[in-house]
């Protein structure tokens, strides 16, 4: 009889101590959903994030800028992310008003492959933007060789290889595209998914740079973070001031420096084709997209003071990651617009 | 008093016959939830284009401007492309595990082709990209100029189009095929053929006649594949070049329903687009209706000519055993 007796005392100690447990800890989950791009990034965020307060646990889903802002305006989720920023139409739609935060840089690298050409090529935003359109069809078309003196580029066919699924990094290629050629604006123009007038599709960066590589004579677009990791070369890019730059850490950050001292209210601000020598040009930001006036007050104060963490604190995770720290002024600039949340 | 058996099984009869149609009406009411749901969220695409979706080729998410017909098109084209490869191949290996096979090969040899049902669609999306399409380059350049001027064989050679979306398509309709036809060929009963042989038949006569008895199974069997290369998504996406346009040739890159939907959809920020990809789901779900019924048709005809094609011979047939016996 006693062992049984002692079992039972201690199972309905152990229930007992159950509710006790759960009300200590008072665990908090907070949704989110978007942009598939900062995915890396943010994960490592809110992984850290929850070693130091272990208490809150944010869940991210990377469904994609489009999901993101939907599941945002349905309210299905606390917060949403971008890589391009929510359209005027969008937010209207929207049941509040919302705020934009960059988060970290991203950038985007033409990639090409060319049979006996080794050398990292020069593009300026025209040359790219009619090899895009397939207006330039031939590697040793004269506008190419004019940027490439030196370079043997072969009488080879052009094959464009972008996107086939609805991406940021489609966003900001075609945002710098339609800045610098008109033509583009008028025949493509910009959003996650575009009416391609050439080429073929791969699914994902992956997809793209699998293209090209197979493909000789293939030219086309990849994130810089995919490129680096995975060791692709890429080409320079002849930015607004004149100069070639190849895209690298520092140089996305310059693109923002530009847009820090011209930055609207809103941070709704595309740093494409920035100005100033060190910047390159197929640069963006990268948001988080928050309710002004939140319903849920405690998540919220967690959602403030996560951000304040991950703008100070966290910009140092990026780089590791292969994504652009914000430049100082932006962190100021932003510190300031999260007061507008009301909690 | 508790009721007689015959009662209390009828009862129960009662109870398992509303059960079973219960269930039975479960699949119809899915169906029908589905189209109504697939025709209210796509009712913006529908108001705003009508029937000019169906025919329009244009497809510009900036513009607002989506026509369905390119990717209508590459989901017919490779399907229809993919059944021409396969459904001779399937039959090859069904009617050889069924009828030709040393009993020692069948099974292993049955295990190995259904066995290629259970790849996962990305695996065969990463092959065809890494293999696939390289060999499918190779060939498209070494297809001699006089050849390239044929509009089926016209374009650059980029290897992922039109020609390996239907080869990858062929690889995983087999296995669906022909084990479905090599079951329908082991249900012919062994009368049919032993009546065959008695007559004198060669070996493929007799098979000829086991297939005939089996043709509506058969043509089952094949429908069964076509269905499945309509609605595969993963790796044709990978293969096929993604590009919406309508071409008859099997080098030019094409894109298909199934995958403009999960290519586009979680971009898909703006109502109408997001309405025009949902119609495009819808067009998918009515083409395999559609479909479907024809297939049900020509089954139909099929088994019911059986009936009156065979009925008038077998009056002078029972003549020539006696002779032979």
């Amino acid at each position: 009889m006693k062992p049984i007796r002692i079992l039972l005392a201690a199972a309905f100690a152990a229930v007992a101590a159950l509710p006790a447990a759960t009300v200590q800890a008072q665990n908090v989950q907070i949704n989110g959903a978007g942009a598939t791009f900062p995915y890396p990034i943010y994960s490592k965020w809110f992984a850290e994030y929850n070693k130091l307060h272990p208490e809150v646990e944010i869940n991210y889903q990377s469904i994609g800028s489009g999901g993101g802002i939907r599941q945002l305006t349905n309210q299905t989720v606390f917060f949403g992310a971008t890589d391009g920023p929510m359209t005027s139409d969008q937010q209207f739609q929207a049941p509040g008003p919302i705020l934009h935060l960059p988060t970290v840089l991203g950038a985007v690298v033409p990639i090409y492959n060319i049979p006996g050409v080794n050398t990292q090529l020069k593009f300026t935003g025209k040359v790219l933007a009619d090899i895009i359109l397939g207006t330039i069809n031939k590697w040793n078309d004269p506008a190419i060789t004019a940027l490439n003196p030196g370079v043997n580029l072969p009488a080879t066919d052009v094959t464009v290889a972008h996107r086939s699924d609805g991406s940021g990094t489609t966003y900001i290629f075609v945002d710098y595209l339609s800045k610098v050629s008109p033509a583009f604006k008028s025949k493509v123009g910009v959003a996650t998914s575009v009416n391609w007038p050439v080429g073929v599709g791969g699914k994902g960066n992956e997809g793209v740079a699998g293209l090209v590589k197979q493909t000789p004579g293939s030219i086309g677009y990849v994130e810089l973070i995919y490129a680096k990791q995975n060791k692709i070369d890429y080409g320079s890019v002849q930015n607004m001031d004149g100069e070639w730059v190849s895209a690298t850490l520092e140089s996305v950050t310059a693109a923002a420096d530009a847009a820090s001292k011209a930055m609207p209210k809103d941070f709704r601000v595309s740093i494409t084709n920035a100005p100033g020598k060190n910047a390159y040009p197929i640069s963006s930001f990268t948001w988080l997209l928050f309710y002004e006036s939140p319903k849920d007050k405690q998540r919220s104060k967690i959602m403030v003071d996560f951000v304040k963490w991950a703008l100070t604190e966290g910009q140092k995770f990026a780089s590791d990651l292969g994504y652009a720290p914000l430049p100082p002024e932006v962190v100021a600039l932003e510190m300031e617009a999260l007061k507008r949340i009301k909690v | 008093m508790s009721k007689s058996p015959s009662s209390r099984r009828s009862a129960d009869d009662r109870g398992f016959r509303l059960g079973t149609g219960f269930f039975a009406l479960l699949v119809v009411l899915l169906v029908l939830g589905i189209f109504i749901e697939l025709f209210r969220t796509s009712n913006l695409s529908i108001a705003k284009f009508g029937f000019r979706f169906w025919t329009g080729k244009v497809w510009d998410p900036v513009a607002g401007e989506f026509g369905a017909l390119p990717f209508i098109w590459g989901t017919l084209y490779s399907s229809i492309l993919a059944m021409l490869i396969s459904t001779p191949i399937a039959l090859g290996i069904a009617i050889f595990l069924s009828e030709l096979s040393p009993r020692p090969l069948r099974t292993p040899l049955a295990f190995l082709t259904e066995l290629l049902a259970a790849i996962p669609s990305i695996v065969y999306g990463l092959w065809g990209i890494f293999v696939l399409v390289p060999l499918v380059r190779k060939l498209e350049v070494l297809t001699p100029v006089w050849m390239k001027k044929i509009p089926l064989f016209s374009g650059p050679p980029l290897g992922v189009g039109m020609l390996s979306a239907a080869l990858i398509l062929a690889v995983m309709v087999i296995p669906f095929t022909s084990s479905v036809a090599r079951e329908v060929l082991k249900a012919v009963p062994a009368s049919q053929r032993e009546a065959a042989y008695a007559l004198g038949a060669t070996r493929w006569e007799a098979i000829q006649a086991a297939l005939r008895y089996g043709r509506t199974g058969i043509l089952g069997a094949v429908m069964l594949g076509l269905g499945r290369a309509i609605g595969e998504t993963m790796a044709v996406t990978m293969v096929i070049g993604n590009n919406p346009q309508v071409s008859w040739s099997l080098f030019a890159p094409q894109h298909t329903m199934a995958a403009v939907i999960a290519n586009e959809f979680t971009e898909a920020a703006d109502d109408l687009y997001l309405s025009a990809l949902i119609e495009i789901g819808l067009v998918l779900f009515v083409i395999t209706v559609v479909i479907n019924a024809l297939s049900r048709f020509l089954i139909w005809s099929v088994s019911r000519e059986v009936k009156v094609k065979v009925e008038p011979p077998v009056v002078p047939v029972p003549a020539e055993p006696e002779v032979a016996a």
